[in-house]
């Protein structure tokens, strides 16, 4: 099939963007949306032009670098699916598609579709852990964990980390992303001594990170590749509440 | 054997390993090992470059210790590294199903399933350690799977008759590598670790002899920068994307420990690539990589295929008599859960005979409708359903009402930068841990092996060996105008200014499909004498080409992910005619290596272990033939056999 696809194109930080618009032949059905863009590339490059550049690695759904705003949506038009998992299949012959890097104060464009996430690392540094120091653990069964409670928080602990959330929301908040962390290591007894300085510094970090705060809007779970529900943000909402208040 | 392409040098061995029983060594290693006090350990600086399960572990665990950590990666963050993407599980020998694990067993079936070709001693450690990781990864709060008393909950993978693999859902390596890169990120809070993103590798700094640091360049800004340390270690993972198509993420290279090769690290036995056997077939031209089903799912689906040729009916409409389910056929025993390279082998086997199914007949089917029928569909999707959902993503198929389609793709190295017992390469101060060191597989990995490795290595192997070589340090400070340093800096330019200046007509990925189709092709599931040589040839041809018809737009001032590919394949080139001659040496079939000259009656690898019980160490030959350095293998504790699985 035959596609007009308009890129953001933007050389690096301190440059203006615009959209741009090319046109690709011979698109399978077959193809995922990144190897589309693989054969455009392919094109430009024999044609002189300069790549587009974007993020990708594993290609399988599960690296959470991939990223691109498509047709407004982060990841595409799919309800959970990165966008190395998006296929060709669900576009028609003669559509126009438009592709834009994610968009918020704390991911600052890099170049063209990528843009530099590393705010969620520090939010991470800032709490985002057990301390389990290498070589002091006790026997994994000395401590047992409910089965729903393992598998809620691995519900949680699904987050693959990718930003949609982020780009999704009017705010550009990152609650989701932090929320699934606190609420993974809320759920198991193993998380329980940190709690409350973890959700703190997390908090911290993230507004100091230039995130927008959460109005409830949702959009962020809609957007979300691995279906993390908004409930985690009620949890983090109420371990918030009961860290700063200083209850137990 | 054909001394054309390479020349024989001195035999070496592993003198860090104790001599005494095996299950002792590790501790006398341990005790034996020098120490650095904490106060000393402030003044030493290590290189970590990767941020897999490896890297992470190590990174984190020095850090811990008290070391000065520099770590690197090309990923915009830690946590992409390509572990996140293993599926299926980990192995340890707890022996929580009463089933009959332990320590020796777990040993025992590692050493079996590499096909007798690693070493006892690292074998025998890792299923020590193997304990260990899975009481660290559930106090960091790593979320497996758990039974309904609260217990954690096993299953069993290829290669094994026990349950001793824990998962976390069909996502383990994620959850295991979140563990990790939460400790990591814990230490660069805490100001031990100082971590470097999107910066790539591209030279090992040695002076006298010693590693002592790396030359990296900045991906975003290309700004080419120096970082000096008493050791380095590289956790870079495999190269299992010099066949182009693979499972491996589209970054993962050899480009690190091509650096250090070329600079006397020696590469072991680069031929030994492990075929996964369940994978998604491939669609068409366009297509960029595999994906891989994990090979839990073969724990309650039926391979089968037609049982005459050309049958072209739906699956469905083939009714069970005429139906071979010939891994329960060939293998009653073990049945559908063989290791991979008899799975991959078996699967190729029918599909050569004209019994495969789906397009271009390169598939075999993965088949659930027994278990959804035995189990109902509701528990099905319990323990595979995002994997169903990923396959139905991909294939546009749904898997509840058809089988799966499957087909065998490169998935693991076992060949690696060569290590003793401690984890040093042949240079010292060079450690290699993960999948980019070559010691604990042997020729075949097993299912939910690699994982443990990685972790095994990061947590515990090599934060308590690594002492012993930085006892000797801090070594004398050096500074960037040092003659070695610079000239290391000039290796990295002028290979930049060269692969920018060719301007030809050829895009770098058209030269690695090229690539990548040879090695499939000739050094891919099986291998003859004829089909090496031939491959060599046009490796040589296609470099030739490459060097001087490539074209790499841009500039190297900038983000340039065009000028990244161009420098990693084009040490795919030099990779790839090692690995041509390493299969072409090795006259035998064992694991992941198939010489067709080399099978018995009924087709199944036969092994020589009177002429290749050894580790193949080359050296860089300085351009001309790589060096041969035999390391042979004893087994005091498994002695090798048949490898039956019937």
């Amino acid at each position: 099939m035959k596609l007009k696809l308009r890129i953001w194109r933007q050389a690096d930080a301190d440059t203006d963007g615009a959209m741009v618009s090319y046109i690709l032949d011979d698109v399978s059905p077959d193809m995922s949306f990144l190897e589309m863009l693989d054969v455009l590339n392919e094109k430009l490059t024999g044609e002189g032009e300069d790549p587009v550049a974007f993020d990708h690695d594993c290609r399988e759904g599960i690296c959470g670098a991939c990223s691109l705003v498509i047709d407004g949506q982060p990841h595409g038009p799919n309800a959970a699916t990165t966008t190395c998992q998006l296929h060709m299949r669900h576009y028609a012959d003669g559509d126009t598609i438009d592709i834009e890097p994610w968009r918020a104060k704390a991911f600052p464009v890099i170049k063209d579709l990528v843009v530099d996430r590393e705010a969620f690392d520090k939010i991470i540094a800032a709490g985002g852990y057990i301390s389990a120091p290498t070589g002091t653990a006790p026997d994994a069964h000395a401590q047992l964990v409910p089965k729903a409670d393992a598998d809620a928080a691995f519900a949680a602990a699904a987050c693959i980390g990718c930003g949609a959330c982020v780009a999704a929301c009017p705010n550009g908040s990152g609650m989701l992303f932090m929320a699934s962390k606190v609420a993974h290591l809320g759920l198991v007894p193993q998380g329980q001594p940190e709690r409350h300085t973890r959700v703190i510094g997390m908090v911290q970090e993230h507004d100091e990170a230039g995130f927008g705060g959460c109005t409830n809007t949702g959009e962020c779970a809609v957007a979300c590749p691995k279906e993390i529900g908004l409930d985690v943000i009620g949890q983090l909402n109420r371990d918030f509440r009961k860290a700063v208040s200083g209850r137990r | 054997m054909s001394f054309e392409y390479y020349t024989l040098g001195e035999d070496i061995a592993d003198d860090k390993a104790p001599t005494g029983p095996i299950n002792e060594r590790w501790s006398q290693r341990r005790f034996s090992a020098r120490l650095v006090n904490p106060a000393n350990r402030r003044k030493l600086g290590v290189i970590v470059v990767g941020t897999g399960l490896a890297g992470a572990s190590a990174a984190a665990s020095l850090g811990e210790l008290g070391y000065r950590v520099e770590n690197f990666c090309f990923q915009d963050s830690p946590r992409r590294a390509h572990s996140i993407a293993a599926q299926g599980g980990i192995n340890a020998a707890k022996n929580y199903r009463n089933d009959g694990d332990s320590i020796h067993r777990l040993f025992y079936d590692t050493v079996k399933g590499g096909d007798f070709r690693a070493r006892e001693s690292n074998v025998h450690r890792l299923a020590e350690v193997s304990v260990q990781i899975i009481d660290q990864c559930v106090a960091q709060g790593v979320p497996f799977a758990r039974e309904y008393g609260g217990m954690l909950d096993n299953r069993s993978f290829g290669g094994a008759q026990v349950s001793r693999t824990f998962y976390a859902r069909g996502q383990t390596g994620q959850q295991l590598l979140l563990g990790a890169y939460q400790a990591l990120e814990r230490q660069i809070a805490a100001g031990t670790v100082n971590q470097h993103s999107r910066h790539e590798m591209l030279e090992l700094v040695i002076v006298e002899g010693k590693a002592r640091g790396v030359i990296v360049r900045d991906l975003v800004s290309g700004e080419i920068t120096t970082h000096l340390a008493d050791a380095v270690v590289l956790a870079t993972g495999g190269y299992g994307n010099v066949f182009f198509l693979s499972t491996n993420a589209k970054g993962c290279n050899v480009t690190a420990s091509w650096r250090a090769h070329r600079h006397g690290a020696y590469f072991a036995n680069p031929c030994y690539t492990q075929i996964h056997p369940t994978c998604i077939p491939v669609s068409g031209d366009h297509q960029s990589k595999l994906t891989l089903m994990s090979e839990s799912l073969r724990n309650d689906g039926r391979v089968w295929v037609p049982k005459t040729g050309g049958d072209e009916r739906a699956a469905a409409d083939i009714p069970e008599s005429e139906r071979d389910y010939y891994l329960e056929r060939i293998y009653p025993s073990f049945g559908n859960l063989v290791p991979r390279d008899i799975a991959s082998r078996a699967a190729k086997n029918v599909c050569d005979e004209g019994r495969g199914v789906g397009p271009g007949g390169l598939g075999v089917y993965l088949d659930f409708a027994d278990a959804i029928e035995r189990l109902g569909r509701e528990a099905v999707e319990a323990k595979y359903g995002n994997l169903f959902d990923m396959y139905e993503r991909i294939t546009g198929e749904n898997p509840y009402e058809q089988p799966m389609r499957i087909y065998p793709a490169v998935h693991y190295t076992m060949g690696g930068l060569w290590v003793d017992y401690d984890l040093q390469s042949s240079i010292p101060g060079l450690f290699v841990i993960g999948e980019a060191n070559f010691s604990d597989h042997g020729a075949n990995r097993l299912g939910a092996s690699a994982l443990m490795q990685g972790l095994a290595d990061g947590y515990f192997v090599l934060p308590n060996t690594i002492n012993d070589y930085l006892a000797d340090g801090p070594f004398e400070a050096l500074g960037e105008d040092h003659e070695d340093v610079k000239s290391a800096q000039q290796a990295v330019t002028s290979r930049i200014e060269k692969l920018l200046s060719i301007n030809g007509s050829r895009t770098v990925d058209s030269f690695h499909r090229e690539l990548g189709r040879i090695m499939w092709e000739y050094c891919g599931m099986e291998r003859t004498d004829a089909g090496l040589n031939k491959a060599i040839a046009l490796i040589r041809d296609l470099k030739e080409e490459f060097w001087t018809n490539v074209k790499v737009p841009g500039t190297g001032a900038e983000l340039n992910q065009s000028l990244e590919r161009a420098g990693r394949v084009a040490d795919f080139f030099e990779l790839a005619e090692l690995m041509c001659i390493d299969a072409l040496h090795r006259e035998e079939s064992c694991g992941g290596h198939f010489r067709a000259e080399s099978q018995t009656e009924d087709n199944e690898a036969m092994r020589d272990d009177e002429n290749f019980s050894y580790v193949a160490a080359w050296e860089w030959g300085q351009g001309s033939k790589p060096i041969l350095h035999k390391e042979d293998l004893n087994f005091e504790y498994v002695k090798p056999s048949t490898r039956s699985y019937k």
